[in-house]
C-alpha cells in the first residue's frame, strides 16, 4: 500500500447526507452499480429522446450524403475540403483526452485518473468513431471505402500508396481506434464481474457474466492485468501523440500556402488534448451532477483537469503566434498572404473566434477560485470546443479559399446537409455516451478502490457494524470506527 | 470441471489489505500452501507475498511488437518496390522515411492485441467462460483467501482453521467444494 501526503486533497471524498462518513469499498461498489441496476430515470430519458431526435434528423442528411454525393455539400472546384474535414480533426481532437487520461497519466501515477478514466475512454471510442464518419462520407463512393486498405485486387494488385499521409492516417486512426477499445474494455472485466455477482435477475446476469469474461479477480489475474495495463499505457503513450501528427501529416506535407508548416504536428497534439479534456469537463460535469457521483469526481479532479486545459491552451496560443511570426519571417509572399488573410480576410470572424476562445478563455484558469468553479468550468469547456472547432476550420478553409488565382478565388458556406451531417456525429456522440453511461460502471470501481484509503489516510476502510456478517467465535479485529489491525 | 472429483477447500474473508499481506505472510511461514487469493481490486505486492513468479506478458508483448515491426517494413517494401512499383513524385521506390508511420502504427496494434490475446488464454478468460468464485463480494469489498485441503496433508483442517482465525479473518473461515 502507498501513501499520499495528507496535504493533497482526498480523491474520494465522505459520503453525502445523513450518513456522513468516510467512504468504503462497498460505499464504492453501491454508488457506481446504482445506475446500473436502476430503472433510467427522467434525465437520462430527456437526454436520451433529444440524442435520439437529432440523430434522426442527421441521419437522413446522411443519407442525402450518402445517395446523392457530397455535390450536397457547400464544397466548390477552389475548396474542395471544409466542414467533412475539419469534423474529422475536430472528433478525432476530442478523442485524445482519454487515452491522455489513462495511459500517460497511469505512467506519470497520477491518481486522480481513477475515476474519470473510464468515462474519457469511452468518450474516445465515440469521438473516434464519429471522426470516421465524416472520413467515410468524404470519399463520396463509400462503399468503396475499402480501398483504402492493402488488399490484393483484380487491378493486377495496384496497392495503396504508402508515401501518402492519407494511408499513415488510415492505419493510425483505425489502430487508434482498436488499441483504445481493447484498453477500454479490459479496464471493464473487473467491473462487470462486480456488477455480475451483484445481478439478481437472470438477464443481466448472463449477460454480464458473458460480457465479464469469467473474471474471478485472483491474485495471479490483477498481477498480469497490472502487467497488460502498464504494457497498453507505455504503447498508447506514442499512439495518441502519433496519432494526431499524423492528422496534421494530411496538411503538413502538402504545399498550400497555410498548411506547409513544421509546426503542425506538436501544434495539433497540444490542441488535441486541449479541446479532449474540455469534452471531458463538459461530459463529467453533467454526468457527476445525473448520477449523484460527487464524492469520486471531486472540485479537485476538475481543477487537475483545468490546468491541463492552462497549459494546453497556452501551448496553442504561442503555436498560433509562431506562425503567424514564421510567415512573416519566411518572406515567402503566399505564406504572408495566407496569414494576413486569415486574420484580416473575409473570414477574420472565424480566426477572431479562435483567438478569443482558444488563447484568451483559457487564461481565467490561472485563477484557482475560477479553476473550482463549476459553472465558469462547465461554461469554458463549451468555449474551448467552440474554438478548436473555429481553428480546424480557420486552418482548412482560408488556406484554400483564395486560390493562387484571383479568378478562382471562392467562399465556402455550408449546405443544411453539411450541417445535418455534424448533427448525426452529435447524436451519435451522445446517444452512445447515454448508452454506455447506463448500462456499463462509468467509474473504474477497481481502481477507485485501490486510491480509496491511499489517498485519505484520515478516513481508512473503517469497519462498519451490521453491515458485515459476525459470529460470536470468530476474533474480528476492528470494533466500530476503528481501523482493522492485524492481531499477530 | 464436471468429470472431475470435487476439491475441498477452505475460504478466509478478510475487510483489509491491511490485514490481509501479513495474513499471506504468517500462513506461508507456517508451511500453508494458498490456493489463491481473490480481491476486489489489484493489491500492491500481493503476487510477491504469495511467491508468484513475475509474469512474462512484457516479453510477450516485445515479441508481438517485434512481429509487427517486420511484417509492417515487409509488407511496404513488397508493395510498393515489387508488387507493382510507381513513380510518385520521383521517389524512390522503397522509401524508407515513409514507411516509418505505417511501421510504428502496425508494431502498436500487433503488440497490442497480441498482448491481450496472451493475457486472457493464459487466464482462462474469454466470453462465455465461467468465473470460479469462493465469495461473491470478492469482487465488491472483501478479500477471500483460498486453501485447498488436498494439498495440505501435512496440516489437518483444524489446524489451518486456528491458523485463519488467528490472522484476523472477519468471518468463521468455511468450507468449500469446488
Amino acid at each position: 500500500m502507498d501513501f499520499t501526503s495528507p496535504i493533497r486533497e482526498p480523491l474520494v471524498l465522505n459520503q453525502s447526507g445523513e450518513n456522513n462518513r468516510p467512504t468504503t469499498y462497498h460505499d464504492v461498489t453501491n454508488d457506481i452499480c446504482r445506475q446500473v441496476e436502476a430503472a433510467p430515470n427522467v434525465r437520462w430519458m430527456a437526454g436520451m429522446a433529444i440524442s435520439l431526435i437529432v440523430l434522426m434528423w442527421g441521419s437522413y442528411t446522411l443519407y442525402r450524403t450518402w445517395f446523392f454525393g457530397i455535390g450536397e455539400w457547400g464544397l466548390n472546384k477552389t475548396i474542395g475540403w471544409a466542414w467533412d474535414i475539419t469534423n474529422f480533426v475536430w472528433w478525432v481532437g476530442i478523442g485524445h483526452a482519454g487515452t491522455l487520461i489513462s495511459a500517460i497519466l497511469l505512467l506519470f501515477r497520477q491518481k486522480w485518473r481513477t475515476s474519470i478514466n473510464r468515462a474519457a475512454e469511452a468518450m474516445t471510442i465515440f469521438a473516434v468513431l464519429c471522426a470516421g464518419t465524416f472520413i467515410l462520407m468524404h470519399m463520396g463512393r463509400p462503399w468503396l471505402a475499402y480501398w483504402a486498405l492493402p488488399l490484393p485486387n483484380t487491378y493486377g494488385s495496384l496497392w495503396v500508396n504508402f508515401n501518402s499521409p492519407l494511408v499513415w492516417d488510415v492505419f493510425a486512426i483505425s489502430t487508434y481506434l482498436t488499441v483504445s477499445l481493447v484498453f477500454w474494455y479490459i479496464g471493464l472485466i473487473p467491473d462487470l464481474a462486480t456488477i455480475r455477482e451483484r445481478a439478481k435477475s437472470p438477464i443481466p446476469r448472463f449477460v454480464y457474466g458473458l460480457l465479464s469474461f469469467g473474471w474471478d479477480g485472483s491474485a495471479k489475474t490483477w498481477a498480469r492485468y497490472e502487467m497488460v495495463a502498464l504494457v497498453l499505457a507505455g504503447l498508447s503513450t506514442p499512439l495518441v501523440l502519433s496519432v494526431h501528427t499524423i492528422v496534421s501529416f494530411d496538411f503538413a506535407t502538402s504545399v498550400i500556402p497555410g498548411w506547409h508548416t513544421t509546426i503542425f504536428p506538436p501544434y495539433f497534439v497540444a490542441g488535441a488534448i486541449f479541446s479532449g479534456f474540455a469534452m471531458v469537463l463538459t461530459l463529467m460535469l453533467i454526468t457527476r451532477y445525473v448520477f449523484k457521483l460527487q464524492a469520486y469526481i471531486t472540485l479537485a479532479h476538475m481543477e487537475s483537469m483545468n490546468k491541463i486545459i492552462l497549459l494546453t491552451g497556452s501551448i496553442v496560443g504561442v503555436a498560433y503566434l509562431t506562425e503567424l511570426f514564421i510567415a512573416w519571417y519566411s518572406g515567402v509572399e503566399y505564406e504572408r498572404y495566407a496569414f494576413l488573410n486569415r486574420a484580416l480576410g473575409p473570414y477574420w470572424w472565424a480566426y477572431a473566434s479562435m483567438m478569443s476562445c482558444n488563447v484568451i478563455s483559457p487564461q481565467f484558469f490561472w485563477f484557482r477560485s475560477l479553476r473550482r468553479n463549476i459553472y465558469v468550468t462547465f461554461a469554458l469547456s463549451i468555449v474551448v470546443n467552440i474554438g478548436m472547432w473555429f481553428e480546424r476550420f480557420v486552418i482548412i478553409v482560408t488556406s484554400l479559399h483564395r486560390d493562387y488565382i484571383p479568378s478562382s478565388w471562392a467562399m465556402f458556406w455550408p449546405t443544411y446537409v453539411d450541417v445535418g451531417d455534424y448533427l448525426f456525429t452529435f447524436g451519435f456522440f451522445f446517444t452512445a455516451f447515454l448508452l454506455f453511461a447506463k448500462f456499463l460502471p462509468v467509474v473504474n470501481m477497481a481502481e477507485v478502490k485501490t486510491v480509496l484509503k491511499s489517498s485519505n489516510p484520515a478516513s481508512p476502510n473503517t469497519y462498519i457494524p451490521g453491515e458485515t456478517f459476525v459470529e460470536e467465535a470468530t476474533p474480528v479485529t476492528a470494533s466500530s470506527g476503528e481501523k482493522s489491525e492485524q492481531t499477530n | 470441471m464436471a468429470t472431475q472429483e470435487k476439491t475441498k477447500f477452505l475460504v478466509g474473508i478478510y475487510d483489509d489489505e491491511s490485514t490481509l499481506i501479513p495474513a499471506v505472510k504468517k500462513i506461508r511461514e507456517q508451511g500453508v500452501q494458498i490456493h489463491d487469493v481473490y480481491t476486489p481490486y489489484p493489491v500492491h505486492d500481493l503476487d510477491h507475498y504469495l511467491g508468484y513468479r513475475r509474469t512474462r506478458l512484457a516479453r510477450a508483448a516485445f515479441m508481438f511488437g517485434a512481429t509487427g515491426t517486420f511484417l509492417a517494413i515487409l509488407m511496404q517494401t513488397y508493395m510498393m518496390g515489387f508488387g507493382w512499383p510507381m513513380i510518385i513524385g520521383g521517389k524512390d521506390f522503397v522509401a524508407p522515411p515513409d514507411f516509418v508511420p505505417v511501421t510504428f502504427e502496425l508494431t502498436v496494434l500487433i503488440a497490442a492485441l497480441g498482448m491481450v490475446a496472451t493475457f486472457l488464454i493464459s487466464n482462462n478468460l474469454g466470453p462465455g467462460k465461467k468465473a470460479l468464485m469462493f465469495d461473491p463480494r470478492s469482487t465488491d469489498d472483501k478479500f477471500v483467501m483460498a486453501i485447498d485441503l488436498s494439498k495440505n496433508h501435512g496440516h489437518s483442517q483444524e489446524s489451518i482453521e486456528a491458523l485463519l482465525s488467528e490472522t484476523g479473518v472477519s468471518e468463521r473461515p468455511k468450507e468449500k467444494e469446488v
